[in-house]
């Protein structure tokens, strides 16, 4: 695993592609940053954090396209699952290697939070649980691309696909009013990333929030297991 | 070493891979022989565990493939037909890479280093693989399947889109690591496996239709062997002498050339030499030969024979 992981790493760091992604990142939670709290002249970070939703919603995707599309599209593939190493290591090396990047780029709130400690006393309790919760809705996020990128050839297909996905993910709870039929609406709202992750933002820690998306990440990298796992058997 | 039983491969209702079974033996080199979809390819993935089978097994060393996949897939260096490269990555990288993917135990920097001399990239180690030749590309690939010593490798055309000279190096490595591991390889081209393997299997339609040591593929097992003949002088009369010749079978005049020479086809039973004889022969009726081969073209008829069933046209499978 540690070996797939430091592959990834060096796949991210050696191309453009990590380093795109951080400037994007950064670049986007600035914006969010100078105009939610710089200009209005608060220490909460809840607006920058709220509004990340959507800049992660397409960075997350170009991260994850590669994973599997390109091995399967390069046969490389072939020396991963000639290995001794197994699905389950193959598929959370992939997944930790696209979760490091992501964190890196997460790690940029700290840097915020401790320009906001020059001026004023944080709500460091605030800031590490909406950081806690941003990196598990990328984790999230990040296994469901992984599964997607698992499915095709084609490192667009995967990083578009993954794109839809996300916005159709983000707008779980606009569905969720909309839907007339109480059931099925109730059933949406539970499924809703952005009513778990915005709990995150105000502060609450809950374990449902966070069984939550650790249910997602798990559920998905099965998923891929399988993918991978079937494709050999067809 | 390898034991391949009843091994069999369906795509739909088609049969890439029809109930093969087979062993090699350690230290033996075994030439997998065949079209181009014939099924070699798929048959390596599923000695190598890369696919499953429909049915049957693949033991290696004792151990099956899908029962007991971590162990089994230790035992084997696997170069597949396109090497599994990372080329955004320089060449000892890529090997670090693969030794930890393959969890080998022998000490890491000594060893990536031997394998790199025995494949003679070791000049190349800090290029970016992308920006390697095909034939160097092929090298790396050979020695991520030599990392750990594995002591099965099981080689698929290892030799296609190399230069001759790539071809002859390649060749000699095969040859040089027979002694130490077993080979299985797998190639289109006769001569490459009868100038490398101490046995082949002919595979045609997913079923394996010849299976010999290579010097008794042209000879005893399938058929007689030919002489091909030029020769300046009278048709009638060189047929009639070439006949008189004990152990002949059959003179077959194939061309007149227009000038006053032939072209023959002389079947002659298999275990005599009769190239003298026809020399003599020739030298008595005056009839000067001018150009004179024996044996091993006819390998090519007798795998065109072995392997032109009622075609199933096959891309790679």
């Amino acid at each position: 695993m540690t070996a797939i992981l430091k592959r990834e790493l060096y796949a991210h760091f050696s191309s453009a592609t990590a380093y795109v992604v951080l400037a994007v990142y950064f670049f986007f939670s600035g914006i969010f940053f100078n105009t939610y709290c710089v200009s209005y002249n608060t220490a909460s970070l809840a607006g920058v954090f709220g509004n990340m939703f959507y800049i992660i919603m397409f960075i997350i995707p170009i991260i994850t396209m590669k994973t599997f599309a390109e091995e399967k599209k390069q046969k490389t593939d072939q020396a991963l699952l000639t290995s001794p190493a197994g699905l389950a290591e193959i598929v959370f090396g992939k997944f930790l290697g696209s979760f490091v990047l992501y964190a890196l780029c997460c790690c940029i709130f700290l840097v915020y939070a401790l320009v906001i400690a020059f001026f004023t006393t944080p709500d460091w309790a605030v800031i590490l649980c909406t950081f806690l919760g941003i990196l598990l809705l990328g984790a999230s996020l990040i296994a469901i691309n992984v599964f997607i990128s698992s499915l095709t050839e084609s490192m667009v297909v995967a990083a578009v696909v993954g794109m839809g996905a996300g916005l159709v993910i983000s707008m779980t709870g606009y569905f969720a009013t909309i839907i007339q039929v109480e059931w099925i609406s109730s059933a949406i709202k539970k499924i809703s990333f952005m009513d778990y992750y915005q709990n995150f933002t105000y502060g609450i820690l809950n374990i449902v929030d966070v069984v939550f998306f650790l249910s997602v990440t798990v559920l998905f990298l099965f998923f891929t297991a399988r993918v991978l796992e079937r494709r050999r058997w067809s | 070493m390898v034991e391949v039983k009843n091994l069999t491969k369906c795509y739909g209702d088609i049969k890439a891979v029809d109930d093969i079974s087979f062993t090699v033996e350690a230290g033996e080199i075994l030439g997998f022989l065949g079209p181009n979809g014939a099924g070699k390819s798929t048959t390596m993935n599923m000695i190598t565990g890369y696919i499953s089978s429909t049915s049957g097994t693949v033991t290696i060393d004792g151990s099956e493939i899908l029962e007991n996949p971590k162990e089994t897939k230790s035992k084997i260096g696997y170069l597949p037909e396109i090497p599994p490269l990372y080329v955004d990555m320089t060449v000892r990288k890529y090997l670090e890479f693969m030794y930890d993917l393959k969890r080998v135990k022998l000490p890491k920097k000594e060893h990536i280093a031997e394998v790199m001399r025995l494949v003679r990239i070791d000049d190349h180690s800090e290029r970016i693989i992308k920006h390697l030749s095909k034939g160097y590309r092929q090298r790396v690939g050979f020695a991520q399947a030599l990392l750990g010593n594995p002591p099965v490798l099981i080689l698929d055309e290892p030799t296609v889109g190399l230069d001759p000279k790539q071809i002859i190096e390649i060749r000699k490595l095969i040859k040089s690591l027979g002694k130490k591991h077993t080979i299985i390889f797998s190639s289109h081209v006769l001569s490459e496996i009868s100038a490398t393997c101490d046995r082949i299997l002919v595979i045609s339609e997913g079923k394996i239709v010849a299976d010999a040591k290579s010097g008794e593929l042209s000879g005893e097992v399938y058929g007689k062997q030919t002489l091909s003949l030029v020769i300046d002088g009278s048709p009638a009369a060189v047929v009639s002498e070439i006949n008189k010749i004990p152990d002949v079978i059959r003179t077959e005049k194939l061309r007149d050339n227009g000038d006053g020479t032939a072209a023959y086809s002389v079947e002659y039973s298999t275990g005599a030499d009769i190239r003298r004889d026809v020399f003599n022969a020739m030298a008595r009726i005056g009839c000067p030969i001018l150009d004179m081969q024996s044996g091993n073209e006819k390998l090519e008829d007798m795998f065109l024979k072995l392997t032109s069933g009622s075609g199933r046209n096959g891309g790679k499978i």
